[in-house]
């Protein structure tokens, strides 16, 4: 390092840039300043005992980020002035953007506003700068997001009304209510929730393989917009590290509460993604890898390695991370079947896998595919070509805690479907896994009030009782954004435009 | 057990000197190549020393432009001037 | 364990049966059949004759599934919170003992699903 003493070194600089900068309150006493930071039990003895590993500053944080936006700006006008979207390897991918647009845009803006909020509520400093810069990411990857899917929403239906399907539609309500459990909790459990247990543990899984596979299938708008998100995701990620290590090196007595919210946000995040291993497995025309192979490498080994560093504060791997791994050879499946089942309520379309897809499917999975899963596939393709398409015409009974219909089996029984159940004040309530019912069983109180979109559609919440009166309500296009994609206008669309393709070919 | 430490970088034209300065200066570093990305594992730690990027681009480098072709890590960061490096363990 | 609050903290809860407008809800499963890819709710009076799920409800639901007419209603096992039970068709859900949010589940001996698969 040259001695220029006139240039400070990194370290110097993040010390002057993030510390010093408030001061002690006299008028008001500090709690009631910050009257958030505390109740949730989390004992902070020295605030400046938050480091951030890679040092940012907001001055280099402003420059990094403006080139980052460059860049991704240069590649989504490309993407548009020479019709990418036609170079998709089939349109049924744009499924799957649809529900990143309707599910995860919405999340992004979500965690803009929790970061600001834990940014206010913290008095370290460290961390509130911390928290500052992370909010303007999520406000960042929310605005690329809408930015670059806007230009599909030209072509392709299902993309029209997504804010407002957000708080509406019933499986949207999953990403939803996990948000919402987050944001309505305390800022250390928020930071736990969001920026450790999500987007440290978790978060690979979805940008990832997933991004990676928008490359394969010539998706560049979306693959340069999620890794130029993940890019600060790997930010976040070192920083969700950070957060837990300082809660547990500041006080014993914040282990325990540490370790309860690892066991809820794993479980409630690994719910959440069972979104992502239907979109892995089932939505990209070319695979990359299978959800249970994307599980082994992001959890399986990369979470094993996390959580031996983590042993020596007292901290053990998530509860029924176990059963997830159980499920890996199923996941997908399953919630692919779901989504078979109720195509007609949803704003994106679903189909019968072609036979190199089944096969692929058989090969990834040779213990449960052509056993468990195929047949049904079959029969629902066999039943398709006779004109008589399976929808399910009942509503699904919906798990209290993820909201997901109650499609998943039982960890060592994958033939029947697992129900678990709690009575709190002489009321019934219906779980879909252990871990469900745990997070109820511990904050029953905040749950009792939980939105189960099916309940809703009951009490006439939800536009009316029929199912079309539900969809108006939703804003969905009736027999244009639901449905299955054969006979779709989406297909439709795109059968044009490869015939015309072939036609300038010869 | 060494359990690997692990980072990802996009599979652009401003990446390749860094992942080639991570294989110089890493023996037991293997790198993945997936679709629009590459994935590097090394058991236990991994260092990014500034001075050898710099050699393989030919001019002066600063660190923190990692952020800008990173798509995730897993390990323990510590960075300053000079190098980034990620480890398991303390 | 009481909930960490900033403050009282007590919510009614949102789907007690008083706001449902004299409906109980049921939930109902197929066993064998994971086709129908979740168990199916339906908002039914109580008074509702429980044969009336079977003869007027099902068809529209799992009439959908090949084994649907080959079903033996007679030989159907049945469990009801949990415990086994043998419903009376000609009375109500009600005096057979549903409640709000009750699941019930039934068996098909014999009927196994497409090609054996349990779906």
């Amino acid at each position: 390092m040259s001695e220029n003493p006139k240039k400070l070194n990194l370290k110097q600089r993040y010390k002057l840039l993030t510390r010093g900068l408030d001061w002690e309150t006299t008028y008001q006493p500090m709690d009631k300043v910050f009257p958030f930071d505390t109740f949730e039990g989390i004992k902070i003895h020295d605030w400046d005992g938050w480091e951030d590993p890679f040092r940012l500053t907001m001055d280099a944080y402003w420059k990094y980020q403006a080139e980052k936006e460059r860049k991704l700006y240069a590649v989504i006008d490309s993407f548009a002035q020479n019709n990418g979207h036609m170079g998709i390897t089939d349109a049924r991918y744009v499924n799957a953007i649809k529900i990143l647009l309707t599910g995860v845009t919405s999340l992004e803006y979500a965690a803009h506003r929790g970061f600001s909020h834990v940014g206010r509520h913290l008095r370290g400093v460290g961390p509130r700068v911390a928290c500052q810069m992370q909010a303007i990411d999520e406000l960042r990857h929310a605005q690329t997001q809408i930015h670059t899917l806007s230009h599909y929403n030209r072509y392709f239906d299902g993309f029209h009304d997504w804010r407002h399907m957000y708080d509406r539609v019933w499986y949207l309500s999953v990403p939803k209510s996990f948000f919402d459990d987050a944001m309505t909790a305390g800022p250390f459990e928020f930071v736990t929730a969001i920026s450790f247990s999500f987007e440290y543990v978790l978060t690979n899984l979805l940008f990832v393989p997933f991004m990676s596979g928008a490359a394969y299938n010539g998706d560049m708008a979306t693959v340069t917009f999620g890794f130029s998100a993940q890019s600060d995701e790997a930010r976040h990620m070192t920083l969700g590290l950070e957060v837990i290590k300082f809660m547990l090196e500041q006080d014993e007595a914040n282990v325990p509460i540490v370790q309860r919210w690892i066991d809820k946000w794993f479980w409630r995040g690994y719910r959440l993604l069972s979104l992502v291993a239907m979109m892995m497995d089932y939505m990209l025309p070319k695979r990359v890898m299978s959800w249970a192979e994307a599980w082994e490498m992001y959890y399986e080994d990369a979470g094993a390695a996390l959580f031996e560093d983590l042993e020596r504060y007292g901290l053990r791997p998530p509860k029924y991370a176990d059963i997830a791994t159980k499920e890996k050879n199923r996941l997908s499946h399953e919630v692919w079947s779901i989504f078979y089942n109720y195509t007609h309520a949803a704003a994106f379309h679903t189909w019968s896998p072609e036979d190199n897809e089944l096969d692929w499917l058989s090969e990834k999975y040779p213990d449960t595919f052509d056993k468990m899963y195929r047949p049904r596939f079959d029969y629902w393709r066999e039943q398709a070509a006779a004109g008589n398409r399976f929808y399910n015409q009942a509503l699904p009974q919906l798990c209290t805690t993820c909201q997901i219909p109650m499609g998943f089996t039982e960890p060592d029984d994958p033939t029947k479907i697992c129900f678990r159940e709690s009575v709190f004040k002489h009321e019934r309530y219906h779980f879909c896994s252990d871990g469900c019912k745990d997070i109820f069983d511990w904050e029953p109180e905040k749950y009792v009030q939980s939105w189960l979109p099916v309940h809703e559609i009951f009490k006439g919440n939800c536009g009316g009782t029929d199912l079309k009166d539900v969809l108006k309500w939703y804003h969905l296009n009736d027999g244009v954004d639901n449905m299955d994609y054969e006979g779709s206008p989406d297909q439709r669309l795109w059968a044009e435009w490869t015939a015309n393709r072939s036609k300038a070919a010869e | 057990m060494t359990r690997n430490v692990t980072i990802t970088f996009q599979n652009t034209e401003e990446a390749r000197p860094i992942i080639e300065a991570i294989e110089a200066d890493n023996q037991n570093a293997t790198a993945v190549v997936m679709p629009a990305m590459v994935k590097i594992d090394c058991p236990g730690r991994l260092i990014i020393n500034r001075v050898t990027v710099e050699e393989k681009i030919g001019r002066d480098w600063d660190l923190q432009e990692l952020h800008l072709s990173l798509i995730s890590l897993a390990g323990n960061v510590d960075e300053d001037d000079d190098r980034i490096i990620i480890a398991w363990g303390s | 364990m009481a909930i960490q609050s900033i403050g009282d903290y007590d919510f009614p809860a949102r789907d007690a049966i008083e706001n449902f407008g004299g409906v109980l809800v049921t939930y109902w499963n197929w066993l064998d059949h994971l086709m129908f890819c979740a168990p199916v709710a339906f908002p039914f009076p109580p008074d509702m004759r429980f044969g009336d799920v079977l003869e007027q409800v099902f068809p529209g639901v799992y009439g959908a599934h090949p084994d649907f007419n080959k079903i033996d209603w007679a030989a159907a096992r049945w469990t009801l919170d949990g415990q086994t039970f043998t419903p009376d068709l000609d009375r109500s859900l009600a005096e057979n003992g549903l409640g709000h949010k009750s699941v019930v589940k039934f068996e098909t001996p014999g009927l196994d699903g497409i090609k054996g698969s349990r779906t």
